[in-house]
């Protein structure tokens, strides 16, 4: 079985920063990573593969510098990357990103096998409207699963799919007919780590790169900026708090000493804890 | 399990890893490399100043794309004691020539870039792969290396270790022994980011001209080390390390001395305003010829940190490290071309080879030096105390008069360190120094 999963490459959240004056993005130096939700769809795909065979193929939509990722996904063990990339995808937005991916899935199918199960993650953690699965589901016009914990049951010759799907309050049991668009829920896999030859593979293997001409989009009023009606007006650091950030010198201070320090320092702009905690020592 | 065999697997992508891949590689061989950290870099501290001679022999136009930060026109030397320095300080315009002679780096982005050439040059770079132990035939020879990937070994007709000083696969597989806390610095290392305009105008420089300070004293509290301040186009690196044993005798704690060392009065004013934004520590072999393990046995050679390769006195370490790469790759490869096995005795031409460079002639000519600093530590204290305390005498104009002045300095050298003190270190630096 032939199983695509879409990923996209983002800078790592945990170290974006926004400029104090300017406020905008602060990438430069930021290191990229796999969106971590898609990891979790990944790893589903290569669960699959292993246990029914055929071929697992990473797709992201990015600038040049998303290979890095792809080669990745390679090392854990998918069988073919494919990279997207034209300066015409620049400033997609959701529509756009879903538009331009639908048209290489396509050309994916008609290349390499039609592939009955498409995965994307729950959302990214840079944009996060977790609209492109959805938009990819409908312009192909694949059954959607969203939110998807756990694959129950499948059966490729039946060609039916069953899936636990968290709703709130409670689980849902879905089934359909295959072929579909999975998008997989966090924290219900662990990305394997691949092994030697994975990496090896992966080292020496060659990204597939499709302009959007070489995916036979022709349409390209649909892509980028010009297929975005979503507009980002503004990007705004929220407020600091009041509240600053204070130092205890550790230096020559030995533990006890310190904790003091430090309770004086939370006190000395907390009056009001100390009179609570001083009333609550005093009730005991 | 690889299916294919290599020429040579690489352990670890530092200078001494990448310069021996490279060097391989651009002969034809084929070449497996392995790294345990995420990217080429991610695990590896430096100061860090780039001596270009080293990285010239193995890629001679490397300025055209090498991330370079400044290139160094002014070295200080400082003695410092709690509240002074006496400097030595060369600044010259010859500096600033078409092709510089020292850069300051970041390591992080110059070993990243470095093994951009590596591989462009064919060798097959696998990272988050950590090579755990070498593996051998009935013979004891090493025939490849077994990683923590799972069906993970990797099989070459020589493996060259450039894991760096705490090299782990060498140790356990008793190439060489554990390192002993007498011949190893413990050194840590803040950046500091300003703009580039105040850094210029801290240290007087101008474009991408670049100033490096060394210092000892005080500053390392009577113990074994050094400390530095390196500029770089939009931080300063600021570190500072001292021998191992020393701290463990002292109990003193590397980042309390770097934080001392930051607040000295000479210091605190170049690193005003600015920000830190990342720490690191490392290990830095120190121990120099005496210390050198075996450099290389029956289908394995070592080469940079790993086989003690840094001249200490100099801060020479990066360029000892491409420097022993690159002669280990040219060995493999004169090898290669003459279809011999690479033995024992065939590999003895890797040290042959060395012995004629500056690596070898350096780290013997200062074998004493690492004991000698180990042993008299009044060079660290009570030396930069007197250098202060003479130079403010005869620099303060209060009524003395310079004969008394002389006098002075004079009594309290003599009482500081008697004078037999004083004529027995001079005879001990001059005979190590040899
Ligand atoms: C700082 C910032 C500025 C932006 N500026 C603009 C702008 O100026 N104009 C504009 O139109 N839009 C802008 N965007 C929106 C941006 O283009 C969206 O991030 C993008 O369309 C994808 O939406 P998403 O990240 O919310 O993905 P989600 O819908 O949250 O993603 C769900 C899943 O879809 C898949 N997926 C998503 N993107 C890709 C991809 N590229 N390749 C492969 N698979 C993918 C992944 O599997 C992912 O887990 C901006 C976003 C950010 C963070
Ligand atoms: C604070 C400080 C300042 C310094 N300043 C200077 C300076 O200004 N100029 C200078 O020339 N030198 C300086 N040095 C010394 C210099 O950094 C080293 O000499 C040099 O990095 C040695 O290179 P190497 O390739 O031998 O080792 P490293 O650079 O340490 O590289 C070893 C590599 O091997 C990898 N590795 C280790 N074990 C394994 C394993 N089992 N499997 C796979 N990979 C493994 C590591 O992750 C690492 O990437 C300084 C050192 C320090 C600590």
């Amino acid at each position: 079985m032939h199983i695509v999963v879409c990923m996209k490459q983002v800078p790592d959240s945990a170290q974006i920063r926004v400029h104090p004056v300017t406020n905008t993005i602060m990438r430069q130096g930021v290191p990229t990573i796999i969106n971590p939700y898609d990891l979790f769809a990944l790893e589903e795909a290569l669960r699959l593969r292993d246990r029914l065979g055929g071929e697992v193929t990473v797709l992201t939509m990015g600038p040049p510098m998303a290979e890095d990722s792809l080669r990745k996904a390679l090392t854990f063990g998918a069988d073919r990357a494919v990279l997207l990339t034209d300066r015409a995808f620049a400033g997609s937005d959701t529509l756009a990103t879903s538009f331009a991916l639908a048209a290489a899935l396509d050309k994916v199918g008609r290349e390499f096998g039609v592939p009955p199960i498409v995965f994307t993650g729950k959302q990214t953690i840079d944009g996060d409207t977790a609209q492109v699965g959805p938009g990819i589901a409908k312009r192909l016009g694949l059954n959607q699963l969203t939110y998807v914990a756990r694959i129950a049951d499948l059966d490729p010759a039946a060609g039916t799919i069953t899936v636990e799907r968290r709703a709130e309050g409670g689980l849902q049991v879905l089934q359909t007919r295959l072929p579909v668009l999975i998008t997989m829920l966090e924290g219900v896999n662990e990305i394997r780590r691949g092994g030697l030859d994975d990496a090896y593979r992966a080292a020496r293997a060659q990204v597939v790169r499709w302009s959007a001409a070489d995916a036979g989009i022709t349409d390209l009023a649909s892509c980028g900026l010009k297929g975005s009606p979503t507009i980002v007006k503004k990007v705004f650091a929220p407020q600091g708090r009041a509240e600053q950030v204070r130092q205890v010198p550790t230096i020559d201070r030995s533990a006890d000493e310190l904790a003091a320090d430090v309770m004086a320092a939370i006190f000395q702009t907390q009056p009001a804890l100390e009179e609570d905690l001083l009333r609550f020592a005093a009730g005991q | 399990m690889i299916e294919e065999k290599f020429d040579a697997i690489v352990v670890g992508a530092g200078p001494s890893g990448n310069a021996a891949a490279y060097t391989m590689a651009k002969e034809g061989l084929k070449v497996l490399q392995l790294e345990r950290g995420e990217y080429p870099g991610s695990k590896n501290v430096q100061g860090a100043i780039l001596y270009a001679d080293a990285l010239e022999k193995i890629i001679p136009d490397f300025r055209e794309d090498a991330p370079l930060e400044r290139h160094v026109i002014e070295q200080r030397l400082w003695t410092m004691d709690d509240t002074s320095y006496v400097g030595m300080h060369y600044r010259s315009d010859d500096f600033n020539e078409e092709r510089p002679n020292r850069y300051t780096i970041i390591r992080a982005q110059f070993d990243k870039w470095f093994s951009g050439k590596v591989r462009e040059a064919g060798v097959v770079l696998l990272c988050e792969t950590t090579v755990t132990e070498l593996l051998r035939d009935t013979q004891g020879r090493v025939i490849g290396v077994r990683t923590d990937r799972e069906g993970g070994t990797a099989f070459a007709d020589v493996v060259i270790l450039g894991e760096g000083v705490n090299g782990l696969v060498g140790q356990r597989s008793g190439l060489r022994p554990e390192l002993k806390p007498e011949t190893v610095a413990l050194a840590v290392k803040e950046m500091h980011f300003l703009p580039r305009e105040v850094i210029e105008s801290r240290f007087n420089l101008k474009g991408n001209e670049g100033a490096v300070i060394e210092a000892m004293g005080t500053i390392t509290d009577g113990m074994t080390g050094t400390g530095f301040i390196y500029t770089n186009q939009e931080s300063i690196s600021i570190g500072i390390g001292c021998i191992v044993s020393d701290f463990a005798e002292s109990g003193r704690t590397p980042y309390g001395l770097l934080e001392a060392f930051k607040r000295h009065p000479s210091v605190r004013p170049l690193l005003e305003g600015s920000e830190c934004k990342e720490y690191a520590a490392h290990l830095i072999p120190e121990g120099g010829y005496n210390a050198m393990p075996e450099l290389f046995g029956d289908g394995w050679i070592v080469v940079g940190d790993a086989g003690q390769f840094v001249n200490a006195v100099h801060r020479e370490g990066s360029n000892l490290a491409m420097t022993t790469g690159r002669v280990a790759g040219e060995t493999v490869v004169w090898l290669k071309r003459r279809r011999e096995v690479a033995s024992k005795a065939n590999l003895a031409e890797y040290q042959r080879r060395l012995e004629a460079t500056f690596v070898m002639k350096d780290l013997k000519k200062y074998r004493r030096i690492p004991d000698f600093l180990h042993r008299n530590k009044q060079f660290f204290g009570v030396y930069p105390k007197l250098l202060s305390a003479a130079a403010q005498t005869w620099f303060r104009v209060d009524g003395v008069d310079k004969r008394a002045k002389e006098k002075q300095i004079f009594q309290s050298f003599r009482e500081g360190r008697t004078l037999p003190g004083l004529i027995g270190d001079a005879l001990k630096l001059a005979r190590s120094w040899r």
